[in-house]
């Protein structure tokens, strides 16, 4: 055994050898370098003078990304990096709106149900192989094929067959997609789909070198094999380490991308990602700890960063068990009671909104509904709340006892308590914690036989409430409250099928107003993104969606040049 | 005749590898399906479309029993699959990659709390009960005093937030990178080292024929190195089995904290996301690291104490 | 290898103290353990350990009874609060406002707890198996060492988390868990002594005088193992203690709104600078409890090594 450490400890000294001699461990505490002061030209680009020698960004990325085939990538660490290598037929800016990318120009059909895509005409993949309509043709297809397997591809249910060719009742060839020309194609769906658009700029619908697939078959994501067409290539790939992408040169914005290279950090434990930030090896943090938001406002004012983001968090009734069966009013009680002031003042701290209702605001112009109690004071609501918690029969002396039910996290665990202790203040209530690891906890939601109240919360993959409001649909896959409602559901068919915009909005508002009149859930708040951003990091701008794409950042230089730029 | 013995005893161990691998893979195939939840368990539900499609290419239609021989005709060649998680890599490839990083932070980590651990517990030992005895010991019980999760963070402020020597955490093979990580793995195990070798060298030291090498008149240093130091290390030896094979892979901690790219957490990622291979695939190798380790400590300490003779049949 | 002749010249590596007590027991039966404690008292520091151990079960069995906080009361003008005299929350409060001091005497009786018994578990399995398997040999050794190896390369966070997963969490879960993985490392390190025990003189002569197997293991190779198995036993409680924080930082420990050292020391580990009391004083506990253990455990040892007066 000794041996071999030997053995290994020798190749660790060639290994650190052969490096780049980074020794550079970054800016310690205390002497943190301000940024000059940014100059834009007239055309909206940096002055050159203000750039930092080194366009060099390090990213803490969360969760080690699953995979780096865009088809079958899910999961918010992989796709991050997805957007980076690759581009779709439309793509996002850096506040979120979306651009067109791959394609110029587009038709959409008078049904909305035909989208016609014109491509620009100098594409080309990393490797300098043209890149036309038909490789978008073969990504989408691959991406819906059964034989790729992929979970994402649900994403493209949209698409005219894509159910049928994914049972396997039809082949790739009848799904809704035509290659008109070399530089045409169309997408036939099989209703109208506001957010479609939308989803053309996520990694499922990105395309994929057809040779490159097909020759090195599940190696082709590989550092060394894999061929994009986005803003960046792959170069370095240590699981768990790091995965290095550097300038496609031969991107066809390449003239304006500034940095040269994005080193995306793997950090699962916030605090140890935080430290990291802090000693100078990371300028972007994934997320920051929850209680530390005094200390980090009080000393990184100016690397802190919040911003609203498309998610709610909301406890959820099983509606098929008792208590809570056919007791509405029992449900408001508890609805009412809970103070949700103070659970974003003082338990999640970070600038989240206490939301009445299951829709964010700040959605594709969705403005959510807002029921009567919103405006309400707090003892208003726990008084109520007491008179309807003595309508369905319960008092101090028989005071109701529940069970909150939630998924290890630090934060689910403040929220359960600070509600079981608001519920105990204000009516007496008995509640008990259940902490559950993820899976566990998501196959008793499912099943519906154990739960009460559990938590839940909803990040939307799209811009659009629909993907909120869907999954409170009778039998679908994720109601896990049991709810069902015909009103609803017809609201929701309704929506499927409406082109108008301002009226499909009016119905999913109508939707959501008759869900919340129903007490399925118990809104909490609307979240926020929270980073630590190193302050010589522009270009980027906050958004709903929390994307950020790293082709439009840029680092300025120090103002302080002498103590504070980096050595390299 | 005595090394006959030890080279019978090493082959019967070795053949009896193979039983243990059965029992080993039959529990904790059984055990990780008995859980609750599967690997395409998520927040997000998938179209039965698609669900059906990925069960079909696991095989995870067909059933149970079928799937654990297949799973043993699969392991029979060496192969542990893809895993459902990372679905770029096989399970081989992360354990390629991953035990290297765990066997160096394992091994220097024992290595650093071996050397001090003795030497510590010698020293405390030599001053029983004196004031030295004491804050020696003393120092050294921080390290199981302390948890790591505490330690860690710790020297993380101090080395790296505030100081800027070394680098907050990472993996990239230089030495910078290596020492926090294992000085905090070492300090526990120096701890129950030098607690192990203080209690079996105080009671070496007060046996007859360390008396009498004393009474022969050879100096201390001689008595404790050539007659002390072997016996009294006997019940570290046995504690360096399990502690090596510990340290090398459940490190999580650790692992966790300076984001190293070890087996550990591999194997707790996994358990929590149901990814059954590569859940397997860790615990079986883990399986084998242990066995061998063991091994080893008992030839370790078959040399080091004479009194044992594996070739006697009760 | 090292040449015999010169291993050869090691004698005894441990004698057999009670083989004298066993044959003169009629005579003077009480010595033994009434010597031990009488050594125990001289020794300062295991006394003034006693002492503070004393207090610290009384004050975890008391103290919550005294204060005027509720472990899981939510104080939300007082959250993530300094101590202060003025509030009353002496040890300051967490992130939802309960009060510290409560809640790390709260959590003192779920560590002592788990620590006792996950520890008594392991010492009774592990003690056993081992001597039996050392003290038998052969066969019978190689199946009992076979078994534990097998239980041995199952990880024990595969075990952990297999059974919160299978059965939930509860804290006889945890017990359980701990002491179920901690006998392994006692029957091994007792397995080890049997084997060099059993070889020696007096062993031997009792097998010659026809003391058969079970009274040679409880007279002659149980009470040998006292001062290795006194040292492990004191460095298994604060083992299974950190355990079950180590189980506490991957979200494994117990359940809200009980508590224990671990999770407590956990929760202000991540808010070291924020909130530094949220974790000064439960580690001041938990280290302190840990010290006063081993230096009982120490004095205990060095107590019941009879050879000093030999």
């Amino acid at each position: 055994m000794f041996a071999r450490s030997c053995s290994v400890l020798c190749c660790v000294m060639a290994l650190s050898a052969c490096g780049d001699g980074q020794n550079d461990f970054g800016r310690p505490q205390g002497k943190r370098a301000q940024p000059v002061q940014l100059v834009l030209l007239e055309d909206g680009r940096p002055a050159p003078e203000v750039l930092a020698e080194e366009q060099v960004v390090y990213r803490g990325n969360g969760e080690e990304p699953e995979t780096l085939d865009p088809h079958l990538a899910q999961g918010v660490p992989a796709t991050r990096i997805l957007r980076d290598l690759f581009e779709g037929l439309t793509a996002e800016s850096a506040a979120g709106d979306l651009v067109p990318g791959a394609a110029l120009r587009w038709n959409i059909s008078r049904d909305a149900r035909t989208y016609t895509f014109y491509l620009r005409r100098d594409l080309v993949w990393s490797n300098g192989d043209p890149l036309r309509a038909d490789d978008f043709v073969y990504g989408l297809q691959r991406a819906i094929d059964p034989e790729t397997n992929s979970s994402a591809a649900r994403t493209l249910l949209p698409i005219l067959n894509a159910r049928e060719v994914l049972a396997g009742e039809l082949p790739v060839e009848e799904l809704g997609i035509s290659l008109l020309d070399e530089f045409t194609m169309q997408i036939t769906l099989t209703g109208p789909t506001p957010y479609f658009l939308g989803l053309l700029a996520s990694p499922v619908a990105f395309p994929v070198h057809k040779g490159n697939v097909e020759a090195l078959g599940d190696q082709f994501s590989k550092p060394g094999n894999l061929i994009s067409n986005g803003a960046f290539v792959l170069t370095e790939w240590t699981p768990r380490v790091s995965i290095v992408l550097e300038k496609n040169p031969r991107y066809r914005q390449a003239e304006t991308t500034l940095i040269e290279r994005v080193v995306y950090t793997p950090t699962e434990d916030r605090a140890a990602e935080v430290k990291q930030f802090r000693s100078g090896a990371l300028d972007w943090t994934n997320e920051v700890p929850n209680n530390q938001f005094k200390w980090l406002q009080a000393n990184y004012p100016d690397e802190l960063v919040t911003s609203p983001w498309m998610g709610s968090y909301f406890l959820g009734f099983n509606l098929t068990q008792e208590p809570f069966i056919d007791n509405p009013s029992l449900r408001m009680a508890l609805i009412l009671s809970v103070d949700r002031q103070i659970i974003t003042e003082k338990v999640t701290q970070f600038g989240e909104k206490p939301s009445f209702a299951l829709v964010p605001p700040g959605i594709d112009g969705y403005v959510p509904f807002s029921p009567e109690y919103a405006d309400w004071a707090q003892e208003e609501r726990d008084h109520e709340a007491r008179r309807l918690y003595e309508q369905a029969g319960y008092s101090e002396e028989n005071p109701l006892r529940v069970e909150i039910r939630y998924n290890t996290s630090d934060n689910n665990k403040k929220i359960a308590l600070a509600v079981a202790s608001m519920w105990k203040q204000a009516l007496g209530v008995n509640a008990t914690l259940v902490n559950e690891e993820f899976r566990v906890f998501l196959q008793n939601r499912e099943q519906k036989l154990v739960t009460q109240v559990f938590s839940a919360g909803w990040i939307s993959d799209y811009n659009d409430p629909y993907s909120f409001l869907e999954m409170f649909r009778t039998g679908h896959g994720r109601n896990d409250y049991g709810y069902s409602n015909e009103t609803f559901d017809a609201l929701l068919d309704e929506v499927g099928t409406e082109r108008v915009r301002a009226r499909r909005e009016r119905l999913m508002f109508e939707a959501e107003r008759v869900l919340m009149s129903d007490h399925v859930i118990i809104p909490i708040f609307t979240y926020v993104t929270k980073r630590l951003v190193n302050p010589h990091l522009k270009g980027w701008q906050n958004n709903v969606m929390d994307h950020h794409p790293t082709q439009t950042m840029f680092k300025l230089k120090s103002s302080e040049m002498s103590s504070a730029e980096k050595n390299p | 005749m005595k090394q006959a013995g030890v080279f019978r005893h090493a082959a019967v161990r070795l053949l009896g590898l193979i039983p243990t691998l059965l029992v080993l893979i039959t529990i904790a195939f059984f055990l990780i399906r008995i859980a609750p939840g599967g690997p395409f368990d998520a927040e997000k539900v998938l179209p039965p479309e698609i669900r059906a499609n990925l069960d079909a290419n696991y095989h995870l239609d067909e059933p149970l029993l079928q799937q654990y021989f297949r799973y043993l005709g699969q392991i029979v060649t060496g192969d542990f699959g893809p895993s459902f998680q990372y679905k770029d890599w096989t399970v081989n490839e992360l354990i390629a990659r991953g035990f290297p990083v765990s066997a160096t932070i394992g091994g220097l980590a024992m290595a650093l709390a071996f050397v001090l651990g003795t030497l510590i517990g010698t020293f405390a030992a030599l001053k029983q009960n004196s004031v030295i005895d004491y804050s020696v010991m003393g120092v050294a019980m921080l390290g199981i005093s302390i948890p790591n999760f505490v330690v860690a963070p710790l020297l993380i402020l101090g080395t790296a937030v505030y100081a800027g020597w070394l680098p907050a955490g990472g993996w990239d093979w230089s030495w910078q990178r290596m020492v926090l990580p294992v000085v905090t793995l070492a300090l526990p195990v120096v701890a129950y080292i030098a607690r192990l070798t203080r209690g079996s060298m105080i009671e070496v030291l007060h046996s007859n024929y360390i008396r009498t090498a004393r009474a022969k008149g050879l100096p201390e240093r001689q008595v404790i190195r050539r007659h002390a130091f072997k016996p009294a290390i006997l019940p570290v030896i046995s504690y360096m089995g399990p502690a090596t094979a510990a340290l090398i892979t459940g490190s999580v901690v650790i692992e966790r904290i300076y984001s190293i790219p070890g087996l550990g957490s591999y194997f707790v990622q996994g358990a929590l996301n149901r990814d059954y291979t590569l859940v397997l695939g860790v615990v079986i190798f883990y399986g084998i690291v242990i066995v061998v380790l063991n091994f080893i400590v008992d030839l370790l300490y078959a040399w080091l104490n004479p009194r044992i003779r594996y070739d006697e049949a009760q | 290898m090292k040449p015999e002749a010169e291993t050869k010249g090691l004698d005894l590596t441990v004698e057999d103290p009670f083989a004298e007590v066993f044959v003169e027991k009629d005579v003077r039966g009480r010595s033994l353990w009434l010597d031990a404690w009488q050594r125990m008292l001289k020794n300062k520091a295991a006394v003034v350990s006693g002492v503070i151990m004393l207090v610290m079960v009384l004050m975890v069995i008391f103290g919550p009874m005294l204060l005027p906080w509720e472990p899981d009361y939510t104080d939300w003008d007082n959250t993530a609060s300094p101590p202060s005299m003025e509030t009353r929350h002496w040890f300051g409060t967490d992130a939802v406002g309960r009060d510290i001091l409560v809640r790390t005497l709260e959590g003192g009786r779920i560590s002592l707890l788990v620590g006792l018994v996950a520890t008594l578990v392991s010492l009774v399995i592990g003690v056993s198996y081992g001597a039996v398997a050392g003290y038998y040999g052969g066969m019978t050794d190689r199946v009992m060492m076979r078994v534990v190896d097998i239980i041995y390369a199952l990880p024990f966070m595969f075990f952990v988390i297999l059974l919160m997963v299978v059965f939930g969490r509860n804290i006889v879960l945890i017990f359980v868990a701990i002491g179920a993985v901690n006998w392994l490392d006692m029957a091994r390190i007792v397995r080890g002594q049997t084997l060099s025990l059993k070889n020696t003189e007096f062993v031997e002569a009792a097998r010659a005088c026809g003391v058969d197997h079970r009274a040679i293991i409880l007279r002659h190779i149980i009470p040998n193992l006292l001062g290795v198995v006194m040292v492990y036993v004191t460095l298994t409680i604060p083992q299974v203690i950190l355990v079950e924080s180590f189980l506490s930082f991957l979200g494994l420990g117990v359940q809200e709104p009980m508590s224990s050292w671990g999770a407590l020391v956990n929760d202000g580990a991540q808010d070291m600078e924020s909130a530094p009391w949220t974790l000064v004083f439960p580690a001041a506990f938990l280290t302190v409890t840990l010290y006063c253990f081993n230096y009982i455990g120490d004095g205990m040892r060095d107590a019941l090594d009879p050879k000093d007066h030999l």
